[in-house]
C-alpha cells in the first residue's frame, strides 16, 4: 500500500474528507519554505502538494505565478525541491507528498533519473499539468516502476467518453479541476461539484480531490464533505505574499501566520458535519 | 517532385501530431478536448470545397494574392552574385504574411460556431491581421501583447485599437511574445466554450503547427509557379527569417522534396550567438517542451526557459515551430543567424537599393542573403521571403540611427 492509499483509507475511516494544502517550493526562500513544509502536518495537512516552479506556468493564475518567480530568484530547481522533500522525510515518514509542475524540468532532468530521484527523496505522487495521457508514455513507465502515483487532472471539459482513457493509468487519487480556468481565480459552486462527483464516481473508485478556487475554511468543509479531499493553493500562497516586507523578504511571523491559516483551513475539513 | 509518403519531407505530422521527436500536444487537461475539437474541425474544413472556396475568395479579393515574385535587380548587382528574388508578402493587406493564416483560422472559428477570438502577438503583425479579420467577420477580438512590445511596436498597437480589438499588455516575464502566449493560453482555459485561439506561428499544440503551415503554404505554391514562369526552373536556394517559423515553413514546405533546392532559415542572433542575448533556438538551444509542443528552446540546465533577445519583436521568442526542429534534425534545412546590427544594415540597404522598407524580421533574412549571395555564381537563383513591411519599425529604427524626427 502506498502512503497515499494508506492516508486516504485512514481518513475515510475517520468519516471525513481530507485537506490538501499547496505551497510553492522555495517560496519565499529556501529556509522559510523548509520550515513551512515541516509545519504543515502539525497544522492539519493530510497530504501536501508542492508546486515546482516553472518560468512559463500557463495554467496558473497571478498568485501562483508570482510565487514561482520569487522562488526561481531564490535558485529553486526540481533537484533542490527533491532535496527539500528528502529533508522533510527525515522527520515525517507518513504524510504523502505530491509534486505539481510542468513537464519541461522533468524532461530536462531525464524521466528515468527524475523518477528514481523522486522515489528516493520520498515523493508519493506526481501531477504534470501540461502532460496529457496522450504524451505521457515516456514518463509513465519510469514513474510507475519507481512506485510513484500518477495523479491525473480531470476538468469539467473532460467528457464521459474521454474519462476511461484519462483514468487508465491514474493511481493514488485524482484531482478534479473545479472550474474551467486558471488557479486562484473563479470559485466553483457546490452544486457543480456535487454533479461532478456523481458523474466521476461512476468511472472510478479512486479518491477525488477538488481544487482551483477553494479559499476558505467553510469551502474546505463543504467540498471535503462532498468529495474526498479539498485542495487550497492560491489562498495559502497569498497568505505567504502578505507576510513579505517591501523588499520581498519574509517577515519574522510568516511561518506562524501561514501555518495558523492552514490550521483554520484544516479545521474546515475536520469539523464539517 | 517526390511523391508524398515515407520518403517525403512533406508527409508530417503523424496522426498524433508529431514530427519525429518534436511536436505533440502538451496542454492542460482543460484544453485537451478543445484541441482535439480544433483538429477534427480543421481536418473536415480543409476537405470541404466550400471552405476552400471562401478562403480563396478572400485571399484573392481582400488580401490581394498572389503576391508578386520580384527580381531585385539592384540588390543583385550590388552583391555581384546570385540572382535575388523577393517573395513580396509585405504587400498583403495588413502588411505581412500573417494575413494568410489569420484568414484561414478566423474562417475555421466561424465554422466551429465560436463567437470570440483571442490572439497573442509579438511585432503586432499577427495581432493586426487577427483584428482585421475579426472586424471583417464581426467578431470580438482580444490581443495579448507583451508590455515591452506594446512600447516598441506602438504603430501596430494603434492599428489594432482602430480595428476594434482590445489590447491586453502582459507584464509577466520579459513582457514579450512568450509571455503573451502564456496569457492567451490562460484566457483560453477560462473561456473554452465560446473562444477560439488564433495562434500566429507554426508552433503550439497539434494541430496548430500543421494548420498554420498549410495556410502559409500559399506563398511557396505561388513562388514555385512564379519562378518557373520567370526562369523556367526551380531556384537554387530559399531564404527566410525564423521566429516561430511560419513565413519560412510556408515558403519552404512546397519545395522540401525538391533535392536541388537548398533552404536557409535565418534565426535572430541578437547581440551575437556568443552572448546570451539572442533568439536562436536551433543554433543556441536544445529540445524541450513549451507552449504545447516539444521543440528546440533556449533554456537552462534545469529546464527553465531563458528570455530571448532580438531587436525584432517578431523573432523575440525562445522557441521555434516543431516541424523546423525536425527538419533541422533531418538536415533538410540549414539554420543560420543574423545579428541586430546586420538586420539594421540590411534594412537600410533594402531601402536605398530597392525602395522597399522591409520589416525588421525579413531584414534578418536579407542580412544573410547579403552575406552569402556574392559568393555564388551569377546563374544561381535565390528566393527570399520578404514577409512583412517595415512601417511598424520606422520610428524604432530612426531612433536607433539617431535620425531627428
Amino acid at each position: 500500500m502506498s502512503r497515499l492509499e494508506r492516508r486516504f483509507a485512514a481518513i475515510k475511516a475517520e468519516g471525513r474528507g481530507a485537506f490538501i494544502p499547496f505551497i510553492t517550493s522555495f517560496d519565499p526562500d529556501p529556509a522559510t519554505f523548509q520550515r513551512l513544509l515541516a509545519g504543515l502536518p502539525g497544522a492539519g495537512a493530510d497530504v501536501i502538494e508542492i508546486g515546482v516552479p516553472f518560468t512559463d506556468p500557463a495554467a496558473d493564475g497571478p498568485s501562483v505565478q508570482a510565487s514561482g518567480l520569487r522562488a526561481l530568484k531564490q535558485g529553486v530547481s526540481l533537484k533542490k525541491t527533491l532535496a527539500a522533500v528528502a529533508e522533510f522525510r527525515k522527520s515525517d515518514n507518513e504524510t504523502p507528498i505530491v509534486l505539481m509542475g510542468y513537464f519541461n524540468p522533468i524532461y530536462i532532468m531525464g524521466c528515468e533519473t527524475f523518477a528514481k530521484a523522486a522515489a528516493e527523496a520520498g515523493v508519493d505522487g506526481l501531477i504534470t499539468v501540461d502532460l496529457p495521457p496522450e504524451e505521457e508514455a515516456e514518463l509513465r513507465d519510469p514513474i510507475k516502476a519507481a512506485g510513484i502515483d500518477i495523479v491525473r487532472l480531470i476538468a469539467p471539459t473532460t467528457l464521459d467518453d474521454r474519462l476511461p482513457y484519462v483514468l487508465e493509468h491514474a493511481s493514488g487519487f485524482f484531482y478534479y479541476v473545479s472550474i474551467t480556468g486558471i488557479t486562484g481565480t473563479a470559485s466553483p459552486t457546490l452544486d457543480s461539484i456535487e454533479a461532478a462527483v456523481k458523474r466521476l464516481k461512476k468511472h472510478t473508485d479512486l479518491p477525488m480531490a477538488v481544487g482551483f478556487g477553494i479559499r476558505s475554511p467553510e469551502m474546505v468543509g463543504k467540498v471535503s464533505q462532498v468529495a474526498d479531499a479539498a485542495v487550497v493553493g492560491s489562498a495559502i500562497v497569498e497568505r505567504v505574499t502578505a507576510n513579505l516586507d517591501d523588499q520581498g523578504q519574509a517577515k519574522p511571523d510568516l511561518v506562524e501566520d501561514v501555518l495558523g491559516f492552514v490550521q483554520q483551513l484544516a479545521a474546515g475539513a475536520r469539523n464539517a458535519n | 517532385m517526390s511523391p508524398q509518403g515515407v520518403n517525403s519531407y512533406r508527409a508530417g505530422p503523424s496522426p498524433d501530431g508529431h514530427f519525429g521527436l518534436f511536436g505533440g500536444r502538451y496542454v492542460a487537461e482543460t484544453l485537451m478536448p478543445l484541441i482535439l475539437e480544433v483538429e477534427k474541425a480543421y481536418y473536415a474544413a480543409r476537405q470541404d470545397p466550400s471552405f476552400l472556396e471562401e478562403l480563396n475568395h478572400y485571399l484573392t479579393h481582400y488580401v490581394g494574392r498572389p503576391s508578386p515574385l520580384y527580381f531585385a535587380e539592384r540588390m543583385t548587382k550590388e552583391l555581384g552574385g546570385a540572382k535575388i528574388y523577393f517573395k513580396r508578402d509585405e504587400l498583403n493587406h495588413t502588411g505581412s504574411h500573417k494575413a494568410n493564416n489569420c484568414l484561414g483560422q478566423v474562417l475555421l472559428a466561424k465554422r466551429m460556431g465560436k463567437t470570440r477570438i483571442i490572439a497573442e502577438t509579438g511585432a503586432g503583425q499577427h495581432g493586426v491581421a487577427t483584428a482585421t479579420f475579426c472586424a471583417l467577420f464581426d467578431l470580438p477580438c482580444v490581443v495579448y501583447m507583451g508590455a515591452t512590445d506594446v512600447e516598441r511596436q506602438a504603430p501596430n498597437v494603434a492599428r489594432m485599437k482602430l480595428l476594434g480589438a482590445e489590447i491586453v499588455p502582459v507584464t509577466s516575464g520579459a513582457q514579450t511574445l512568450k509571455d503573451a502566449m502564456n496569457e492567451a493560453l490562460r484566457d483560453w482555459v477560462a473561456h473554452v466554450d465560446d473562444t477560439y485561439y488564433v495562434i500566429g506561428t507554426a508552433a503550439g499544440p497539434h494541430p496548430y503547427p500543421e494548420m498554420v503551415r498549410d495556410f502559409q503554404c500559399v506563398m511557396g505554391n505561388e513562388a514555385r509557379e512564379q519562378i518557373l514562369a520567370a526562369e523556367g526552373r526551380l531556384p537554387d536556394a530559399l531564404v527566410a527569417c525564423i521566429g516561430g517559423g511560419s513565413n519560412s515553413i510556408g515558403l519552404f514546405h512546397p519545395f522540401l522534396d525538391d533535392d536541388g533546392v537548398e533552404m536557409y532559415g535565418v534565426e535572430a542572433a541578437g547581440r551575437g550567438l556568443d552572448t546570451d542575448e539572442h533568439a536562436a533556438a536551433i543554433n543556441g538551444g536544445s529540445p524541450g517542451v513549451l507552449h504545447g509542443n516539444r521543440t528546440y528552446l533556449l533554456q537552462d540546465e534545469n529546464g527553465q526557459i531563458d528570455e530571448a533577445h532580438s531587436i525584432s519583436a517578431g523573432l523575440d521568442y525562445p522557441g521555434i515551430g516543431p516541424e523546423h526542429s525536425w527538419l533541422a534534425a533531418e538536415g533538410r534545412i540549414k539554420y543560420v543567424a543574423a545579428t541586430d546590427d546586420e538586420a539594421i544594415e540590411a534594412f537600410q540597404a533594402c531601402a536605398r537599393l530597392e525602395g522597399i522598407l522591409p520589416a525588421l524580421e525579413p531584414a534578418h533574412a536579407l542580412a544573410y542573403v547579403m552575406r552569402w549571395a556574392g559568393t555564388l555564381a551569377k546563374d544561381k537563383i535565390i528566393i527570399m521571403n520578404l514577409c512583412g513591411r517595415g512601417d511598424k519599425d520606422v520610428f524604432a529604427i530612426a531612433k536607433r540611427l539617431g535620425l531627428p524626427l
